[in-house]
């Protein structure tokens, strides 16, 4: 009985006040749909990392003729060096950081620099003489690039120690960037959500003061009288959450699904299906947000 | 049933307060009308009994209990004791009679069953049998408090508080609102009236408690209407 009399109290106040609930439902929808990307692009960039972290090589470049490292002064690398490189790289020393060593000669070299810029102009102009020779080093913890740098980078015949991490590093910030960009509009609408949601309560609580007024004298509990109201606010945003997650969806569908995956074969994007996990989340945020907000209005604006 | 031990309100430090030292005992069954012009206090009397406001000093029992330590969520519970009737009737406009009665019984939970049979029991001992689906628009004046008291008696109150219940009413349909809280007195229900109608209070012939500036000047058993010496009357 008491469950019927709330739901219809609801009814009735969400017909009442249709225009202001409509914007709480825009204004929840829009902020979460920020708050959403900003996590999409969060687990993109843990999705790429976990990704690309495994496949990170060091690569220990090998004099060659035009090197200009003080390390190569005495000119390209001899047997000798190599020889003595790659046994202190197979050496126990390093066996707890060094999973696997390749060796990569001025040929090879040559070969993958072809395969990489297959279209472009510069490939016939280069010849395998001015590719360096290296080892490629794959690391057991691809966070301790820094104690092969240290070991290797000042050994005679060795050009340079480089990590293909800073390259990544560099496209992580960036994402990184666009996310506190969505977090910081995410933020604002999501303050004009909570102003709103207020807003609408009050609204919501003026025009049925007559009812909650004989509630009080008639004795119904704090729950019955308040409830309506915040559950009105907490449906609102729910419907907005809902929103929010289905543009979401649509947008990772359209935009990962149909264009991003076919245009970058190579790197691993988040799947519709993990989009689908933050629906949750952001109908959780949704009610506790109209939740919160409507229980401080009617703190002070509907006497119990 | 009421009882008031030295009570005084003061609503702000400035001005005189609206309740001084008022002592006073309502005994179960008992029918008392509170007289005295406005502002003499009868209203801050009825919001202490409820305890939509607290005593300043002094302590104010209703049932038995002081309402100083009833904790803010038992409130309600004390509210289902009392009922309330007020000058202007507060009658919810788009509701039935039937809805605006039922609605005191939905809102503390009652089940349809126990709502369908009680409303028309409730509405027969007002004298508005048959007018279940008016509206209150529909209603006289008179109709109007009917459907009003019919609201405050439906959970069974121990205590029945109106507030100038007659002062929207001309003397006759007056007469007939009194009938009805003498009849819901008469089953034992304790009533406290605040009125300055002195033909009803002439005519009822019950305890009468006048307040002037916040204190009790007068307590008659069988008391009739003083006219209001020094203060103005409405």
């Amino acid at each position: 009985m008491r469950l019927a009399f709330i739901l219809s109290e609801i009814g009735s106040g969400i017909r009442r006040n249709l225009s202001m609930v409509t914007s709480v439902i825009l204004v929840t929808f829009i902020s979460l749909t920020f708050v959403g990307a900003a996590g999409l692009f969060q687990l993109q960039i843990n999705q790429m990392k976990g990704y690309w972290y495994d496949r990170v090589q060091v690569t220990v470049y090998l004099c060659v003729d035009n090197s200009s490292e003080a390390s190569c002064a005495a000119g390209p690398v001899t047997e000798d060096q190599r020889a003595a490189i790659e046994t202190k790289l197979r050496s126990d020393q390093f066996a707890p950081y060094v999973d696997t060593v390749s060796y990569e000669s001025q040929d090879e070299a040559l070969g993958h620099f072809r395969d990489q810029f297959a279209n472009s102009p510069i490939v016939d102009s280069v010849t395998a003489d001015q590719l360096p020779e290296s080892f490629r080093v794959g690391l057991v913890d691809a966070e301790k690039y820094e104690v092969i740098n240290e070991a290797f980078s000042s050994e005679p015949g060795v050009d340079a120690v480089s990590d293909q991490r800073d390259f990544l590093e560099a496209i992580f910030r960036y994402m990184n960037w666009a996310s506190v960009v969505a977090l910081v509009i995410a933020g604002i609408m999501t303050f004009c959500a909570i102003l709103l949601i207020a807003t609408t309560i009050r609204l919501s609580a003026f025009s049925r003061r007559r009812e909650t007024g004989i509630m009080r004298l008639v004795g119904a509990s704090k729950a019955v009288i308040q409830l309506p109201f915040v559950l009105e606010g907490v449906i609102a945003a729910v419907v907005g959450a809902v929103l929010a997650s289905a543009t979401l969806y649509g947008a990772s569908r359209f935009v990962i699904d149909g264009w991003l995956v076919n245009t970058f074969p190579q790197t691993a994007f988040i799947s519709s299906q993990q989009v689908l996990l933050l629906v949750p989340a952001l109908v959780v945020l949704g009610a506790i947000l109209a939740g919160l907000s409507s229980l401080l209005t009617l703190r002070r604006y509907v006497k119990v | 049933m009421i009882r008031f031990d030295n009570v005084t309100k003061t609503y702000d430090q400035k001005s005189q307060p609206a309740l001084d030292g008022v002592s006073l005992d309502v005994d179960r069954g008992e029918f008392v009308f509170l007289v005295g012009a406005s502002g003499s206090g009868k209203s801050t009397f009825i919001r202490l009994v409820l305890k939509e406001d607290s005593a300043s000093r002094g302590a104010v029992y209703v049932a038995g209990q002081n309402v100083a330590n009833i904790p803010s969520w038992r409130v309600p519970r004390l509210r289902r004791g009392i009922g309330v009737v007020f000058q202007d009737f507060r009658l919810l406009p788009n509701k039935t009679v039937f809805a605006n009665v039922a609605f005191a019984m939905q809102v503390i939970g009652r089940s349809r069953a126990v709502i369908r049979e009680t409303v028309p029991d409730v509405l027969a001992t007002v004298g508005l049998e048959g007018k279940n689906n008016r509206m209150p628009h529909e209603l006289s004046g008179g109709e109007q408090q009917r459907v009003a008291i019919a609201r405050a008696i439906v959970n069974r109150p121990g205590i029945l508080l109106a507030d100038e219940p007659t002062g929207n009413l001309d003397p006759t349909t007056s007469m007939g609102i009194m009938k009805v809280l003498d009849r819901i007195n008469q089953n034992g229900t304790t009533v406290v009236m605040a009125t300055h109608d002195d033909d009803i209070v002439n005519t009822m012939r019950k305890r009468v408690v006048e307040l002037r500036n916040g204190s009790v000047v007068r307590d008659d058993a069988q008391g009739i209407y003083i006219g209001d010496t020094g203060a103005v009357v409405e």
